[in-house]
């Protein structure tokens, strides 16, 4: 499923009940939105209002538009027909089963061929450290390689339109590959993040205050400037992790 | 009348989903009661009457609560209707699977939790199969990825349910089970089960407690399958 489609956030109100301060969040093919505010605020919920395609029925009273109209009740529930993949904070598996089994039966909830397993199973191993095996018991993945199972599903198996994901930089996984991977070709993808090299990589950020859309800032190139900057920070730690993972000496490395 | 009958595993959340479905239901001018069917002990009834609806308990004790449930719909309606009620929600306490209290006219719900994992629905029986509406709880606990397999599997026993995914804390899906409940049918009259009880009542059911096996009669199935009956 690869349809462009424009996605449209209708503001409702914050905890106290008073209107949110942005009313109307435009979102287009390609476009990269992240979410920002402290710990508690509300970032959360309004990935998953996204991901309900709420319609003025969850506590924010938000309501969500798919192409500037309202989404049928079949696109809500039916995950054939879905335009939602989410990358959530939840990543422990709770399934009895191989990863395999897994993967096979989540392709056909999708209605896709579940020899995507293979792929799935291919991608995650690139964005992880350790290895996954298709006889690997789900319930005893480390955290990172359940993001990186997750974030290849969403890029192989879920492949819908929309991305949503919640702070992956938690994750221990390579997140710009992951953000780029998962991003792929005309996709919304909604990053909730603290880190500044994937709020930076977003095109704008909403900022999230008590629950309520506060305010909305566009990315400048001064701001890109300095994401390119932290990025390469980030790369060079990234380096510096893998030699001291390797048991090599960090002296002298540039 | 309408009658719904809420079923499901222990700990699903089938009081939670339903608090916040009585307050979707009252915000769209319905008048709901409730009547909570409990084994031994609930304070339910404290939750519910916050929400200023007409309440009523019952306690199946030492009666198997399907049962007691069955048994006592007649007087729930009436007592509804008394109230004023356009919807009768029952809340059971089914325990053993092995049956569902789903009357033919009623809007059947069975709850179930999805941090129990993917087989849970290939083991829940009648109570999930003969459903019209299976309400999935606890899905922010899990990937997404989980929840679709959840999905795909109840879909497999049940192949014409409706499936809702609700959350007892954020009140998610109650609006939908709202509207689903207005749509749903009015209570008949000469109501019949969707699925026959167990077999007989058992020696146990009538109060034996000795273990030996010559003391218990009527239909008795043995390990390796073979029924027999066993007295007058």
């Amino acid at each position: 499923m690869s349809n462009a489609i424009k996605l449209t956030i209708i503001g409702g109100v914050n905890k106290d009940g008073t209107k949110e301060l942005v009313d109307r969040v435009e979102i287009n093919p390609g476009d990269i939105l992240g979410i920002v505010g402290p710990t508690g605020s509300g970032k959360s919920t309004l990935i998953d209002d996204i991901e309900q395609l709420a319609q003025g029925d969850t506590p924010t009273g938000r309501r969500i538009l798919i192409n500037d109209e309202e989404p049928d009740t079949k696109m809500r529930v039916d995950p054939r027909l879905k335009l939602i993949a989410q990358l959530s904070q939840n990543m422990h598996f709770l399934a009895d089963m191989s990863v395999s089994e897994f993967l096979q039966m989540h392709a056909r909830s999708r209605g896709k061929d579940p020899q995507l397993m293979h792929k799935v199973i291919e991608l995650a191993n690139i964005l992880t450290g350790e290895p996954i095996h298709e006889d690997d018991h789900l319930t005893v993945l480390s955290g990172g390689q359940s993001r990186s199972l997750m974030t290849a599903d969403i890029a192989v198996i879920s492949d819908s339109p929309i991305v949503l994901i919640d702070e992956i930089e938690n994750a221990g996984i390579k997140k710009q590959e992951a953000l780029n991977l998962l991003a792929g070709e005309g996709k919304i993808v909604v990053v909730v993040t603290h880190d500044p090299v994937l709020a930076l990589m977003a095109s704008r950020r909403i900022v999230i205050k008590n629950g309520g859309m506060n305010d909305i800032i566009t990315t400048s190139t001064e701001e890109k400037n300095v994401g390119d900057r932290v990025s390469e920070v980030d790369n060079w730690m990234m380096d510096l992790r893998e030699i001291i993972r390797r048991g090599e000496i960090v002296e002298g490395v540039v | 009348m309408k009658l719904v009958v809420v079923a499901g595993t222990p700990g699903s959340g089938k009081t939670s989903v339903l608090l916040h479905t009585i307050q979707a239901l009252k915000r769209r001018d319905n008048k709901p009661a409730v009547v909570k069917v409990d084994c031994l002990w609930t304070d339910d009834d404290k939750r519910f009457g916050r929400l200023d609806v007409p309440i009523r308990v019952g306690l199946a004790r030492d009666m198997c609560p399907d049962h007691f449930t069955i048994y006592n719909t007649e007087p729930m309606l009436q007592w509804a209707e008394e109230e004023g009620a356009n919807v009768l929600l029952n809340e059971t306490a089914g325990l053993c699977l092995r049956c569902a209290p789903y009357p033919d006219s009623c809007l059947a719900v069975c709850v179930i939790d999805v941090t129990t994992g993917p087989n849970t629905p290939l083991k829940v029986g009648p109570l999930l199969t003969t459903a019209d509406i299976v309400v999935m709880t606890k899905g922010d606990i899990v990937s997404q990825a989980e929840r679709e397999v959840f999905r795909e599997r109840v879909l497999e026993v049940n192949p014409d349910c409706m499936v809702v995914e609700a959350n007892g804390l954020s009140g998610k899906g109650a609006i939908e089970l709202a509207e689903l409940i207005e749509d749903s049918v009015e209570a008949g009259k000469d109501m019949e089960l969707r699925y026959n009880p167990p077999l007989a009542i058992c020696t146990l059911c009538s109060g034996e407690k000795r273990v030996e096996r010559k003391y218990h009669m009527g239909v008795l199935r043995h390990l390796d399958g073979f029924m027999e009956y066993k007295g007058e």
